[in-house]
Parts: C-alpha cells; sequence; structure tokens
C-alpha cells in the first residue's frame, strides 16, 4: 500500500490504456486479431517492481471484438519513504480486464471492466467510449467516461474502511492534416472523491523535544480532487522511412498542481525486419499546495501532505527500442510476430522533497532528493 | 460544467456528422504514408500502457493520453 496511493491510478491506466487505447485506435475499424505476452521490470529509488502482462483481442464478423487483459505487479520496497519512516515490505497487486467492441458502419462503441486487487487495496473501473470517424475519414471523435471506485483498507487496523470514487471524462479527436501529418488533441477531467491519501505516509514537522529535532504525524488529504489535462500531438512521415512524434501536454488540478510534459519520439524502421525507437521525454510540476517537507509545527493547517509525487519536482526519460519482425516457424497460426526490448532510463529530482538519510545537516537544509529509475519491457507479439 | 459544455459540442458534432459533406482533401488512396505501421499513434498498446503507469505513480499529473483515435481511413 506504500506504492499503493500511486498504484491505483494503474487501475486507471491499464483499463483506459490496455483496451480502449487499441479499441477506439481507429474508428470504423477493429484492431487486428493480437495477443502480447510482456515481461516488465522497474528499479528505481530502492523500489523493484516486476511482473508478467498478458493482452488477448479478437474480432468476429469485422463487427464484434472482445479483449482480455491480465497483469501482475511483484513489489519489493525500500524506498525512501520507507526507510525513514517505515519497513521494507514485499505485496504482490493482480489485475484483470475485459472489453468488448461493437462497429456499426463509421461508429465504435466500447465497453470495458477492470478489477485491481492487492492486501489493502481494491479498484475496479468501468468505461464506455465511442468513436466515429467523419469528414471523409479524415477525422475520428472519440468521447469517453469511466467510472471507478475502490475500497482502501489498513494492514494491521481491521477497523480501517474507505472508498474512493472517481469518474473521468475524455474527449478525443484525430486529424489528417495531409498525406504525411496526423494531429490529435485529447481533453481530460478526473474528478475523485472519498480517501485520497495513502494511510501510511506521514508528514514531519519541528519538534524541539524530539532527539532528531523533528517528529512524524499522518498525513491528511482532502477528500476531493479535479483534475484537467490537455494534450496535443503530432506525428509526421519523414521524406525517408521514418516517423517523428512530437507530444505537449498541460495539467492543472484542485490541489494546485500544474505540469507540463513534453516529449519527442522517433521511429526508423531498417530492412524488412527491424524497427528502432528513441524518445525524450521532459515533465515539470509544481507543488500541491498542502505540501512540506518540513511543517512549523504539528497540525499546522488543514491538510498535510509530503507525498513527494505531491512535490515541485522535474523528470526526464531517454528511451530506447528495438523490434524484430518474424513469421514464428512453429506457430503456422500466426500471420507474423515481433519480439521486442524497450529500455527507459528516468531521471528523477525534487525541489523540496528532501532526503532525511544523510546525518549532520541542519533541520530542513539535508540535501534535495533524487533517483534514477531502470525500466524494461520485453515482450512478443503475436498476429493471427 | 465546463466539461459537461465540452462533451455536449462533441456530441453536437457527432450527431451532426450525418449532415455534414465534406470533401477529403487527402484521398484514400493517397494515404500510404499514413497506413504505414511505423505512422501508428501507438504501436505496442502493452508496452506504452505500462509507461504509462510508471509516470502516473511517480508523478502528479495525470490523464490526458487519450484514445489516441485512428483516423488514417486506410480500410
Amino acid at each position: 500500500m506504500q506504492l499503493s496511493h500511486r498504484i491505483r491510478r494503474f487501475a486507471l491506466a491499464l483499463p483506459a490504456g490496455l483496451l480502449l487505447c487499441p479499441l477506439s485506435a481507429a474508428a470504423g475499424v477493429l484492431p487486428d486479431d493480437r495477443a502480447d505476452l510482456m515481461y516488465h521490470y522497474y528499479d528505481g529509488g530502492g523500489v523493484q517492481i516486476d511482473g508478467p502482462s498478458l493482452l488477448v483481442r479478437k474480432k468476429f464478423a469485422e463487427k464484434y471484438a472482445v479483449s482480455a487483459s491480465y497483469y501482475v505487479d511483484m513489489v519489493s520496497s525500500a524506498s525512501i519513504d520507507v526507510v525513514t519512516t517505515a519497513s521494507p515490505y514485499s505485496e504482490e497487486r493482480t489485475q484483470y480486464g475485459v472489453g468488448f467492441e461493437y462497429l456499426r458502419d463509421k461508429v465504435t462503441y466500447a465497453v470495458s471492466f477492470s478489477n485491481s486487487s492487492e492486501s489493502d487495496y481494491d479498484a475496479n473501473t468501468a468505461n464506455f467510449s465511442i468513436s466515429q470517424d467523419m469528414f471523409g475519414d479524415l477525422t475520428t471523435i472519440s468521447l469517453s467516461f469511466s467510472r471507478g471506485w475502490d475500497d482502501v483498507s489498513r494492514r494491521g487496523d481491521t477497523a480501517f474502511a474507505e472508498q474512493v470514487d472517481r469518474r473521468i471524462y475524455g474527449v478525443d479527436i484525430s486529424q489528417i492534416v495531409s498525406r504525411k501529418l496526423i494531429v490529435g488533441m485529447s481533453f481530460e477531467t478526473i474528478a475523485e472523491e472519498g480517501f485520497l491519501n495513502n494511510p501510511y505516509r506521514q508528514v514531519r514537522y519541528r519538534d524541539l523535544d524530539a532527539p532528531l529535532g523533528y517528529s512524524y504525524e499522518s498525513e491528511l488529504y482532502p477528500r476531493t480532487r479535479t483534475g484537467n489535462a490537455l494534450a496535443v500531438r503530432g506525428r509526421y512521415y519523414l521524406p525517408w522511412r521514418a516517423a517523428l512524434q512530437a507530444d505537449y501536454r498541460w495539467y492543472n488540478d484542485t490541489w494546485d498542481i500544474g505540469s507540463s510534459t513534453f516529449e519527442l519520439g522517433y521511429t526508423h524502421p531498417l530492412g524488412l525486419h527491424w524497427t528502432f525507437d528513441a524518445h525524450y521525454r521532459y515533465y515539470q510540476q509544481d507543488q500541491a499546495d498542502f505540501y512540506a517537507d518540513l511543517f512549523p509545527r504539528q497540525d499546522f493547517q488543514n491538510f498535510l501532505a509530503r507525498d513527494k509525487e505531491l512535490a515541485s519536482m522535474e523528470s526526464q526519460t531517454l528511451g530506447f527500442g528495438v523490434s524484430y519482425e518474424f513469421k514464428a516457424p512453429r506457430l503456422e497460426f500466426l500471420d507474423k510476430a515481433t519480439l521486442n526490448l524497450k529500455f527507459d532510463l528516468i531521471r528523477f529530482d525534487y525541489h523540496n522533497f528532501r532526503d532525511l538519510r544523510p546525518t549532520g545537516y541542519p533541520i530542513g537544509a539535508e540535501p534535495l532528493y533524487s533517483f534514477d529509475a531502470d525500466v524494461i519491457r520485453l515482450f512478443f507479439s503475436g498476429w493471427f | 460544467m465546463s466539461t459537461l459544455r465540452l462533451m455536449l459540442l462533441a456530441l453536437v458534432l457527432l450527431g451532426s456528422s450525418g449532415c455534414a459533406r465534406v470533401e477529403p482533401w487527402v484521398k484514400p488512396y493517397e494515404r500510404e504514408y499514413l497506413a504505414d505501421p511505423i505512422m501508428a499513434w501507438d504501436r505496442d498498446p502493452v508496452a506504452s500502457s505500462y509507461m504509462q503507469h510508471v509516470y502516473e505513480s511517480r508523478e502528479g499529473a495525470r490523464g490526458g493520453a487519450g484514445a489516441a483515435g485512428g483516423g488514417c481511413g486506410c480500410n
């Protein structure tokens, strides 16, 4: 659960990403029959997470498509939060998802459901979307609505039982501009209500009576949060056979977190079998208005947070990928298959979250925290 | 409220599209570049969803990844 406060967002990301993106990827055309089996690995900031992920999609009569996904996170955490205020732990999170899609003329209707469960957090998400091609198939508009309901518990405290209610409204437009350029725009509003903080995480405050000069108390977040994200993107076919993509996202919410994300990607095929990808991503955010690394005293204000994800911070990602396409000799039912490896190096720098592990520094002047993370995705894709 | 208005506007656009008669300036037979798999917004949804999760777990912002939308009209 130390991570769950964030991990539960996967309950949003997976149904929307794994199920809905492919389902609505091209209104008027159902996605190809395809199966993906992936091993994922994350190592950064004292946290290791790995596990398998599976997605299978199949269409029928060119009008209906079904999909199913399965995902596991095996977490081993000795993060800075855990090291400074708790004990290292291990846990497992499992997620299932199913989706159904119906194509009628140029309109695609899609529904999906997913469940994510771990020892102290259970998340459910249902989603409906409708997409339509229009204006000579140059434009695709998609509308989506998701509803999530989560149950939050706390290990060692059977009396603790909280809920989170979540609604997500989305509009997405994709537009062909020329023979070589396609652009897109997405707008999403995410409204959450309920227990939004982590029941284990703590904030620190000055306490001259404490041996360290500071003490800890529980975090306390507002029970509502509404965020808006607006993203624009463009993908261009270069004069040689390669593609260039640029993305920008603006985000703002009622906790006063504002952020900008910029990403640039390049795809270059080589011969008939190989495809190479490279991308760079920059992310920057301002802190939540109730965040502080060190509060002046206990119960200093109504809402208290020392979650580093709510601090002022930035991250940079440099990623590479290679894909090899082949005809699997012993799997003749597959039209084609690819073997893929992607590696990303992410650097996180916090502007007002301090590392309390080094000693000998004045209180509130400890070094700022930063860490690097390695992310590996190794996966097999088969089209049948 | 503004979100609801935006959704309503999009719905009106969806509904009125049947009445609109727009001549496509990129003809279906001119979309060979857009139909190339390297032009897909999201070639590998399993892998990209995972990265979306990595970021949303460690950053304050979320959303905006979009349903991607195809619109290449390649069929």
